[in-house]
This record gives structure tokens, sequence and C-alpha cells, in this order.
């Protein structure tokens, strides 16, 4: 029941900005305008080695990311909960 | 979100670089001695790192109207120590670099500094200190999660403001700057990943018999 209402908060504190609006840039992108804002002609001087090219290929990575992070936790999470299921089997 | 690639004066970086070198070399030794020493710990480990992964791959609105993310760092500060965060850290943030074009090899050093070094430690500290005060877990758990989420972007923007101080008001003009950006973004989705570091805490050690976390 706790966990439940755990959940549904930080469900709403996700929607609520998208409510509010807003154009949700990301932070580093607004930290390099103001960088260069005050240090004009500041150019990078060092670029990524490779850069997903596309927006689409960058959330396909950024959701792997996730996905195989998702899927160890609730692995370790389920067969914890078997263990314990089980007393007698020693982990 | 972590440094921008090519975005600190050399000089930064290596300096960056050179004070959280020796927090990832103790991190690995910790986390060697950790699985000799208790391999069941394996499973649980993998389930700190994998809540990292998880957490700062998740860029969420915030109501500034931009986005960030969680950096889940401090549910494995406090079931391991502080340290092998370290490690766990800096994988991470090295497959960010390499394959997302977030963050960056130069300011690697940085944003370990940030994320896994200062996160885990306050994470660390406020669930020490909690403990001690008698404060409930779960609220010791929530505490310790959100402030070391927000200490890594307080980092962040020290570290920005050091780089570039505002030509009119000087570091701590940079700095009121800086945190303004990623520090006030923070703040809602520190609260988000201190409610799920509960969530996450309780299934990890509620339903196994003993309570693992130490």
């Amino acid at each position: 029941m706790r966990t439940l209402l755990m959940l549904l908060a930080v469900l709403f504190i996700i929607a609520t900005p998208l409510v509010l609006g807003g154009t949700f840039k990301g932070t580093d992108d607004q930290a390099s305008l103001a960088i260069e804002q005050t240090h004009p002609g500041y150019k990078p001087w060092f670029t990524p080695l490779w850069q997903p090219p596309s927006s689409e290929i960058e959330s396909l990575l950024f959701a792997l990311q996730a996905a195989i992070g998702a899927g160890i936790l609730g692995y370790v999470i389920g067969r914890k909960h078997g263990m314990a299921a089980k007393p007698d089997v020693t982990p | 979100m972590h440094i921008m690639e090519g975005f600190l004066p050399p000089l930064h970086c290596v300096g960056w670089g050179l004070a959280s070198a020796p927090f990832v070399v103790a991190g690995t030794t910790r986390l060697k001695r950790l699985v000799a020493e208790r391999p069941e710990a394996r499973l649980t480990l993998a389930a700190a790192g994998a809540f990292t992964f998880v957490m700062s791959a998740l860029k969420m609105p915030s109501v500034t109207g931009s986005c960030s993310h969680p950096t889940g760092t401090g549910l494995g500060a406090m079931m391991f120590g502080p340290a092998v965060m370290a490690l766990l850290g800096t994988i991470v943030l090295v497959f960010q670099a390499l394959l997302l074009a977030h963050g960056g090899l130069t300011t690697l050093g940085a944003n370990v500094f940030s994320m896994a070094i200062v996160g885990p430690w306050v994470s660390w500290g406020i669930w020490r200190l909690s403990g001690r005060l008698g404060v409930s877990t779960a609220v010791s758990v929530f505490l310790a999660a959100s402030l070391g989420d927000l200490s890594t972007y307080m980092t962040t923007s020290v570290q920005l403001a050091l780089a570039y101080p505002d030509p009119a008001s000087g570091y701590l003009g940079a700095l009121a700057k800086f945190s303004g950006i990623f520090a006030i973004t923070q703040v809602p989705l520190a609260v988000a990943e201190g409610l799920l570091t509960v969530v996450v805490m309780n299934a990890l050690s509620q339903r196994v018999g003993e309570v693992s976390i130490k």
C-alpha cells in the first residue's frame, strides 16, 4: 500500500511539469548556452568520438540502457523473493 | 545531466581526473574484497549497479521546464558503502560517454567526481547520521537518496562555475547561475529518486528472511 502511494507520488512529480509546460531541453544544453553567453565564441575543444546518428538512435540506446538495468533489477528482486519463499534453500 | 564533452578546460579535466582516480581504484579493490568475502552479495551488487543504470537513463521533465535525470547511486552507497559506487558509477558514465555522446571522455573525471564520489558519500553520510539519530529506515533512505542526488548536481554547478566565472559577478555569480540550471531543476527529480529508492530498497531487503543492509 505504501509502495503504491510512493509510486503514485513519483508519477505525479513527473507528470506535473508536462501539464505546466516548458521546452524540456536538457540542462546540459542550457548550461552550454549559458557558457556561450558569458564567453562568446567558446568552442568545445574536444568532440564526442561517436554520436548517435539521429535522435531516434539516441532514444534507442537510452531505452536499451534502461532496459538492461530494469531487467537485471527485476531478476534480482524475483530471485530474492524466490529464495525467501523457500527458506531451507541456502542462497 | 553530466558536463558535456570538451566543455571543461584541459587543466580542469586533468585536475578532476586526478582527484577521482584514487576513489575509483579504491572502489575496485573494495569491490573485489566484498565479492571474495561475501559471494552472496553479488546478486545485490548487480541490483545496485542496475539501479544506477536505469535511473541515469531516464531523462525526466522538471517544473523548471527543462529535463534532467536522477543518478541512482544512493542505493548502492547505503547497501555497500560509498567506495564501490565510484567504480559502478564510472562504468555508467563511460557507457554514456561512448555510446550516447552524453557527458564525455574529457569531462569523465569531473563527472565521476560529482556522480560517483560526492553523491554516494553524501548519501552514505546522511544514511549513517539518520540511523544514529533514530530516524526511521524509510525516511533515512529517502533523505539519503534524494540529498545525494542533489549534491551531485550542486557539485556539477561548482565545477562549471570554477571553469566559467561570470565576467561581472565572478565565481559566486557563476555558481548561482549554474545552480539555477542544474540544482533547481533537480529538486523534484531528487524527491522522485528518494521515493523510488525506498521502493526498491524495500523490494530488495524485505523479502529475504534477514535484512542484509548493514
